[in-house]
């Protein structure tokens, strides 16, 4: 196990993002620069994609949803009130990372998230079943992606969060967000992502590992008891 | 590419704050609008448009109300909504509308652009579920297409976002024809592609970030209109972004701060962002970013950069939120037509 985990932290090379909106679109450019291939689904055919993916992500490949599913990677970056026109078969068993969120004051109220006191990622979780979800990328914004990003070691980086309940996941999630450009921190579990969701002092603002640490830890007794 | 670029202004209407910050009324930021509109036209300014908000600081409800008396008090500046919230609005009213408006003006120089608007406002107002919004934005902007380009007052169209129309009247006809119909959009791919696959002009309102970071999504546009076979004068893009003009940088940097700090808290509250900091206002003043805030030779210089990534025809600024003071709304209006716009002209000649 630990070997597999070592393993397929060092070889993940293809990305798959589902999503071609500015998010997406972001992250596609963002981990092409890194070295990554990547390839790009949306619920409209690969065609209808090609022109779009080949001007705004150049070096990205417009693929079908199976496709971009089997990527050794695959960001959901959707907006998060279609979560359920993703394909549960599909994303078995994949290392997935959520980066969408629930913001009602510009995508509406829904129920789904209203009425449940999970995060949006544990919802997303259950309604994937077998797919091995990270819940991070979601707390910077699509242009800072892209400018923000600093060499690893270098004073000031920023740093990321992420929360999931798979450690082998969350090695591989690690490796590619250090490779986007960012340090990466454990919040722990997929529930403790709550201290990242919108309108959270981690949310709204831009730190460095040891500011999102101390921040992370400030807000584990809420996340427990939530 | 067009090598002549309109210069304008926008505005969603902003109520003015007493000095204990408390609104004033909702009515005098309407009748500021429309002096704002009107002394536009007299300074020489070649377009202003009014989007569509339902806020106590944003009072612009209704746009084609407010350009149907422009269009009387003015003679030479376009007007248009900018945007139309068509998603939650019934689309023959609309276009009515402004085929009145374009009756009134003497025709030519009315337009709409259909927008989806970045808040939700308008979906319990008007008793629209947000669950069906990409579908009633879908039909509803087919239908306006539909009425616009019918050659006669009598219009066909079915659909289920609003009762169908068999073969029924729907008066006045644009004076010439048909009005311009523009697309608006935040700047998504998708959605620029889908424009260009509509043949249909294109405005992005860049609100943050670094504007020529748009350079490919105009050309995802221009290329998905080529692609769907459409070419001519309906290809184009045009520019909205938060700017002001005033005679000195600092100026229009200090004028337009109070406002953008009121602006944000009431974001903030709605959105969960924090407390507004002046570093991230000043971050965005300057060139390449999102603020078009300075004196004419800063603004000029940098929309013309700016059209040398878009090819933009047209950029407009709006300046006038969370209470800008009337007479800085003004002043800068004057600057845009009578400073800004010689200067951009004369940039554009020497490229």
């Amino acid at each position: 196990m630990s070997s597999q985990s070592a393993r397929s932290s060092q070889h993940t090379t293809t990305i798959g993002i589902l999503g071609a909106g500015r998010v997406g679109t972001a992250l596609a450019r963002q981990a092409l620069k890194a070295g990554y291939q990547v390839c790009i689904a949306t619920t409209q055919p690969a065609a209808d994609n090609a022109l779009l993916v080949d001007i705004v992500a150049p070096g990205a490949v417009a693929v079908k949803s199976s496709q971009a599913a089997a990527s050794d990677l695959v960001v959901l970056a959707i907006p998060l009130h279609k979560y359920r026109t993703l394909n549960p078969g599909e994303l078995a068993g994949r290392i997935v990372i959520d980066a969408m969120n629930y913001w009602a004051p510009v995508d509406g109220v829904f129920d789904d998230f209203e009425r449940d006191s999970r995060t949006t990622s544990e919802v997303v979780e259950e309604f994937l079943r077998d797919a091995r979800v990270v819940k991070s990328l979601n707390h910077i914004g699509y242009h800072e992606l892209e400018e923000d990003d600093r060499a690893a070691g270098a004073p000031m980086r920023r740093a990321l969060a992420l929360a999931g309940d798979d450690l082998e996941a969350k090695a591989v999630v690690e490796s590619f967000i250090d490779r986007l450009g960012y340090d990466a921190i454990d919040a722990g579990p997929l529930a403790a992502g709550r201290s990242f969701e919108p309108a959270t002092e981690i949310f709204t603002g831009s730190h460095t590992a040891n500011q999102l640490r101390a921040l992370i830890q400030k807000a584990r007794p809420l996340a427990v008891a939530a | 590419m067009e090598n002549t670029l309109e210069i304008g202004a926008y505005s969603f209407g902003d109520t003015q704050r007493g000095p204990d910050g408390s609104s004033r009324s909702t009515a005098e930021a309407i009748k500021n609008l429309f002096d704002a509109i009107v002394h536009a036209d007299q300074a020489g300014l070649d377009y202003f448009g009014i989007g569509e908000h339902h806020t106590v600081s944003m009072p612009a409800s209704s746009p084609g109300a407010i350009i149907a008396a422009a269009a009387a008090a003015t003679t030479r500046i376009k007007l248009g909504s900018a945007a139309s919230i068509i998603g939650t609005d019934d689309p023959v009213r609309v276009f009515q509308q402004f085929a009145t408006a374009d009756a009134i003006s003497g025709g030519g120089r009315i337009e709409i652009t259909a927008g989806r608007g970045s808040s939700v406002e308008t979906f319990p107002l008007f008793g629209y579920e947000l669950n069906d919004y990409d579908e009633l934005y879908a039909q509803k902007l087919d239908l306006l297409l539909t009425l616009n380009n019918s050659s006669t007052e009598n219009v066909t169209w079915s659909g289920t976002a609003r009762p169908s129309i068999p073969q029924l009247d729907v008066v006045p006809r644009p004076v010439q024809g048909s009005l311009p119909i523009w697309i608006a959009t935040g700047g998504s791919a998708p959605s620029s592609a889908r424009a260009g696959r509509l043949g249909l002009p294109l405005a992005y309102a860049i609100i943050g970030g670094q504007p020529h970071r748009f350079a490919p999504l105009a050309n995802l546009y221009r290329q998905s209109a080529a692609q769907a076979g459409h070419s001519g004068d309906n290809i184009k893009v045009s520019v909205a972004t938060f700017g002001l003009v005033a005679p000195t940088k600092k100026e229009a940097v200090e004028r337009m701060y109070p406002g953008w700090v009121n602006l944000n808290v009431e974001m903030g509250r709605l959105r969960g962002w924090p407390a507004p900091q002046r570093g991230s206002y000043l971050a965005q003043v300057d060139a390449p970013n999102a603020y078009f805030i300075g004196d004419p030779d800063d603004v000029a210089e940098r929309i013309v950069d700016l059209h040398r990534h878009l090819g933009h025809m047209r950029h407009f600024l709006q300046g006038d939120h969370g209470g800008l003071p009337q007479e800085h709304l003004l002043e800068s209006i004057t600057l845009l037509a009578t400073e800004v716009k010689p200067r951009v002209e004369r940039l554009l000649a020497a490229k």
